[in-house]
């Protein structure tokens, strides 16, 4: 499939596209950013592993394609990968040098660094598991 | 009627601009205005010939100050019908309800009264009233708009009672641009003994405003929705309640003198609402702009709009893929969405064809309550379009499909 393809593609059909009651997940609600997205990213992490991660809300394309593209690449993964993954992310919607191995599918974002006013929309869902990935970090810490 | 082949010239903006490589259009006037080149050289004037403080020096330069900024409140009286003690300069339309829930609110209401606002209401005119309610004990009640969301007479008269101290609406609203019957709803308003509060920043540059003939008791409006600088704007109120009003903000310039036991005097209004250095280059430029807004004429400038809504109101019906919310406004504003396509995107692509649109909720966050959607684009036109502005936006929208919106990024 060709870039836009995919893009299009997890904006209409979005992965992990279904939030849950489940006690065993932490949940982001990520609606100050802006005053147009409004998601939620929930994710189970369980010693150090993410192993189940879904979402849901207002989002335009680029939010939802983003997030979706985030939970299929994150999912299964351990912090630290999924800590890489970011970074090389955020460096890619950033305009700075990347690692295109790791990002897969969501190269197809990489227009967005030369749009600024939407790279908030292209890191909300992201910025969502940054969060929960730190919260989780803090109990392990207190524990 | 308006010539804007020769009005564009007045406009820097409007010389040859391009946006994302195309010719721009620019249909966000209810954001903020282009300023004409008599605002930007009154303001240089200001920089380059005699910058100084004003009210306060007994020398030359400083009177030549003096001057231009306090003849800006004749300047405004004459466009709204007030006397100039009863112009008031902050920065802003929001800075002057500010001035007026804090000042006139916190003194006058207590438990158990009644504040009525509406649903279609700008952030700026509804937050301050929540605070005032929180700390007074009065409650916020709303009233009724009609199916299209236009405020009436008849809403507000179902609602108000003894209890209502203040109504507080916009004369023309942000996101819909529906005219409000002002006269009328202030009739009914003091009729009960409330007063009425009304937020001018998307009518005051779009149609005539009399405050004597609308008898409300406060006018807030911005200078850059009107071809002025941003960052300045006014309060008019009614002279014989800023005489009772004491301010909330305190400092030089305000009072008269104060003693070390805490005896403070203060001027009169307008002066004791303005204290500290205000912005005299904005306030001057205010002045070049109402000038200039009234030698085109409001009468021209609504009259232009209302043809170019008609017109590409008739457009974009014909397109068939485009959802509009204020068929029947009666500004240059237009709230849409095309169809199954989230605002933002929409507005994105429409963006990269050279045209300027806002998307979302347009800080009138408790809307969605009356048009059912969240987000739309608002397209909002100004004397200096044209139908080719127009012919470019209907265009852009019959083009605005999924597969061009998610275009713009590779």
């Amino acid at each position: 499939m060709i870039l836009r393809e995919i893009l299009l593609d997890h904006y209409e059909y979005p992965h992990n596209h279904k939030l849950t009651d489940s006690p065993d997940f932490r949940e982001a609600h990520m609606a100050s950013e802006s005053c147009i997205d409004d998601i939620r990213v929930q994710a189970k992490i369980e010693d150090g592993v993410i192993e189940d991660i879904r979402f849901d809300g207002r989002a335009c394309t680029i939010s939802t394609a983003s997030t979706s593209m985030m939970t299929d690449l994150v999912k299964g993964k351990t912090i630290e990968q999924a800590k890489e993954i970011m970074d090389n992310y955020f460096a890619m919607i950033d305009g700075r040098e990347f690692d295109e191995t790791i990002l897969d599918e969501a190269i197809a974002l990489q227009g967005v660094s030369k749009q600024a006013n939407r790279i908030k929309c292209a890191t909300i869902g992201w910025h969502g598991l940054e969060k929960l990935i730190a919260e989780s970090e803090e109990d392990n810490d207190g524990k | 009627m308006i010539n804007t082949e020769i009005i564009r010239k007045d406009f820097p903006m409007l010389d040859n601009k391009k946006m994302a490589g195309k010719p721009l259009v620019y249909l966000d006037n209810s954001a903020t205005t282009f300023k004409p080149n008599r605002v930007i050289d009154a303001i240089n004037d200001f920089y380059h010939n005699y910058t100084s403080n004003i009210h306060r020096g007994e020398y030359e330069l400083s009177q030549k100050a003096d001057n231009a900024y306090d003849s800006v409140r004749g300047i405004v009286g004459r466009l709204i019908n007030c006397s100039e003690k009863e112009v008031i300069f902050t920065s802003g339309a929001t800075n002057s309800l500010n001035i007026v829930a804090y000042s006139y609110g916190l003194q006058n209401l207590k438990e158990g009264d009644e504040i009525l606002l509406t649903l279609a209401e700008h952030a700026s005119n509804v937050l301050p009233w929540f605070d005032v309610a929180k700390r007074t004990g009065a409650v916020i009640n709303y009233i009724p708009l009609d199916e299209e969301g236009r405020l009436t007479p008849e809403g507000l008269k179902s609602v108000i009672s003894e209890k209502t101290k203040i109504v507080a609406f916009a004369s023309v609203t942000n996101v819909l641009g529906f005219i409000a019957d002002v006269k009328e709803l202030c009739r009914i308003a003091h009729q009960y003994g409330a007063i009425a509060v009304v937020d001018g920043a998307q009518s005051t540059a779009h149609i005539k405003t009399d405050v004597k003939d609308w008898d409300c008791d406060f006018l807030a409006f911005s200078a850059h929705k009107m071809c002025g600088p941003s960052g300045v704007g006014v309060l008019y109120g009614k002279k014989e309640i800023l005489d009772a009003m004491v301010p909330f903000t305190y400092g030089g310039g305000s009072n008269a003198r104060f003693e070390a036991d805490g005896t403070v005097i203060l001027k009169d209004a307008p002066e004791k609402f303005e204290s500290g250095t205000p912005d005299m280059e904005g306030v001057i430029g205010l002045g070049a702009a109402v000038k200039y807004i009234s030698s085109v004429g409001l009468d021209n400038i609504y009259e232009h709009e209302k043809q170019l809504r008609d017109y590409v109101v008739r457009k974009i019906k014909e397109l068939g893929n485009v959802e509009i919310y204020n068929e029947h406004g009666d500004t240059g504003i237009i709230a849409l969405n095309v169809k199954d396509i989230f605002a933002q995107d929409a507005a994105s692509y429409i963006g990269s064809q050279g045209i300027a649109v806002r998307s979302g909720n347009h800080c009138a966050k408790m809307l969605h309550n009356v048009i059912g959607v969240t987000e739309t684009i608002r397209a909002s036109f100004y004397f200096y379009n044209t139908y080719e502005d127009a012919d470019r936006l209907v265009e852009a929208l019959k083009n605005c499909t999924i597969e061009n919106c998610i275009g713009i990024f590779f």
